[in-house]
């Protein structure tokens, strides 16, 4: 039971990790149809701003945060305006292939920039830890797991309560519509592109954390697997991608505690064969209905 | 008030609208009417910018609206209650009517005027934090009015208002469209409904495969036996 519950802990704080890169993936998702696969690479950069900020200057971990997502919100806003927007009329596959060149643009640029060498993370907490019975939670965890809620609260308000974000729903379900009421609607893709990289940007140093390790390719795997998250909640869905986040670093803990962690990678994948076959609109998605 | 002069919108190589002159003057209700595939819904959404021209002009009280992007329009008094609808179902009532004044900034106005929408269709005051999806058609179609409403437009464009609703509904939409106009908005309603259409138009259009056939007053058109025979189902 102890170990099942310290897998549990284990699991939040990776799961929380694959939730908010998962929300990006799902609002872009939302707002222009586009599975943006470039999203792992914007992750694995703002891991590199982290390290770099952590590393060469003597800020912490808040700074180094903030100057991460800051980072990525810049690159987001610019790749969705280079890459994606001139293709905004074309086909979906189109920009789908483009959103993987840009992934591969990101992933050998950064190698060639920073080396292959896989680089350690600087450790930035105390290394100490709370025991809970023979439960052990350390100061890291509890760091990621606040981070990533704090950020969910503020994505939540700014999806429901703000103008912005108001915008941001209204186009993700009609552009024609949403134009009508006077809503840019570049400016509000925009918009979901920062936020969206904003948040991959604070996944990015929070993973450099939890592994403490980071290398220019390490974008890829978690980048799938917020994906399978984003899908397993539902694809486009907000909530849905949090609860998919979590589903799935809980899973990946299970697996490597009480299977092998060989299998960790596949049971993901597995779960996505099983999501597709049977709930292919994910947990919360729901099938579009259309009323007359 | 609105001044459309040689009007001429292409899909690909599809001709839509061939030379479309049309005016609406303020505090009219003006209709366009027409069979399926006329062209009726081409021309508002080329109006209120969904669509791009490729020659002619759309004027608004002189001002040349031809090259302008939707949002802007909106912002200069046009306001489009689309076919179908359109309101944003995973939104409360209430949500979709502050998304209709979102270029607005004058916060307590805005809900002065969602406050009188609620007087004006009660049924909508009544379900102001229900999911707009959850409504009946005929609610959903006030919802759509109320919202284009709430930009303050000069010239309010209604795109088949009385679509998939029941007779003694149409009758009542009608009757909302009316008062509208009344209050001062002006009207350019489309419409396959063409006797309801004529029975409250101050004048009337009548567009086929792209191009405008005929026009005059509502009465005048509504007793042209063309029109009995085409759209009326007289004989």
């Amino acid at each position: 039971m102890d170990q099942f519950l310290q897998q549990i802990v284990n699991g939040v704080s990776l799961g929380s990790i694959y939730a908010l890169i998962a929300l990006g993936y799902t609002m872009i998702y939302g707002i222009i149809k586009l599975i943006n696969f470039a999203h792992g690479d914007i992750y694995m950069i703002g891991a590199y701003i982290g390290f770099a900020v952590t590393t060469y200057t003597n800020l912490g971990f808040f700074p180094a945060l903030i100057i991460a997502m800051t980072g990525c919100t810049v690159l987001g806003v610019i790749i969705e305006k280079v890459a994606y927007k001139p293709l905004r009329n074309s086909s979906r596959i189109a920009v789908l292939i483009t959103a993987i060149g840009v992934s591969f643009f990101l992933e050998y640029t950064m190698m060639f920039f920073v080396g292959a060498e896989v680089r350690s993370y600087p450790s930035l907490f105390t290394k100490r830890a709370f025991n809970f019975g023979d439960i052990v939670i350390n100061m890291q965890q509890i760091y990621i797991v606040l981070t990533a809620v704090a950020l969910m609260i503020l994505l939540q308000f700014i999806v429901h309560k703000t103008k912005t974000g108001k915008a941001m729903r209204a186009v993700s379900v009609d552009k024609d519509a949403a134009q009508l009421m006077g809503i840019n609607v570049n400016t509000t893709i925009s918009f979901t592109f920062a936020i969206g990289s904003a948040f991959a940007g604070a996944a990015g140093v929070l993973v450099g954390i939890y592994y403490n390790s980071i290398d220019p390719l390490m974008g890829m795997m978690p980048g799938l697997k917020a994906f399978v998250a984003a899908v397993f909640g539902g694809i486009g869905n907000i909530p849905g991608a949090m609860i998919g986040g979590l589903g799935i670093g809980i899973m990946e803990t299970l697996v490597s505690g009480y299977g092998n962690s060989m299998y960790r990678d596949a049971a993901v994948f597995a779960l996505l064969i099983i999501i597709l076959i049977v709930k292919p609109t994910g947990l919360l998605g729901k099938n579009t209905r259309e009323k007359v | 008030m609105l001044e459309i002069n040689n009007l001429n919108v292409h899909y690909g190589v599809i001709h839509a609208l061939k030379n479309i002159t049309l005016k609406v003057d303020a505090g009219e209700i003006v209709t366009l009417i027409g069979a399926n595939g006329a062209g009726k819904t081409t021309t508002l959404r080329t109006i209120s910018g969904l669509i791009k021209a490729t020659s002619g002009n759309i004027l608004l009280e002189g001002k040349d609206l031809t090259v302008l992007p939707a949002p802007s329009r909106v912002e200069l008094g046009i306001s489009q209650v689309p076919e179908g609808r359109r309101i944003f179902p995973d939104m409360s009532v209430y949500e979709n009517l502050e998304l209709g004044a979102f270029l607005r900034k004058d916060k307590a106005s805005i809900k002065k005027d969602i406050d009188e929408i609620f007087e004006q269709f009660p049924i909508l005051g009544d379900r102001r934090k229900q999911m707009a999806g959850t409504l009946s058609g005929g609610e959903q179609q006030m919802l759509a009015i109320g919202r284009g409403l709430m930009s303050k437009p000069r010239i309010l464009l209604l795109d088949e208002p009385s679509m998939g609703l029941a007779p003694l509904l149409v009758r009542e939409i009608f009757n909302i469209i009316q008062e509208i106009n009344r209050a001062g908005t002006t009207i350019l309603l489309v419409e396959q409904n063409a006797s309801m259409a004529l029975s409250i138009a101050h004048r009337a259009y009548v567009i086929e495969t792209g191009s405008i056939v005929l026009s005059g007053t509502g009465e005048e058109l509504s007793k042209s036996s063309e029109i009995q025979k085409a759209y009326l189902g007289g004989e």
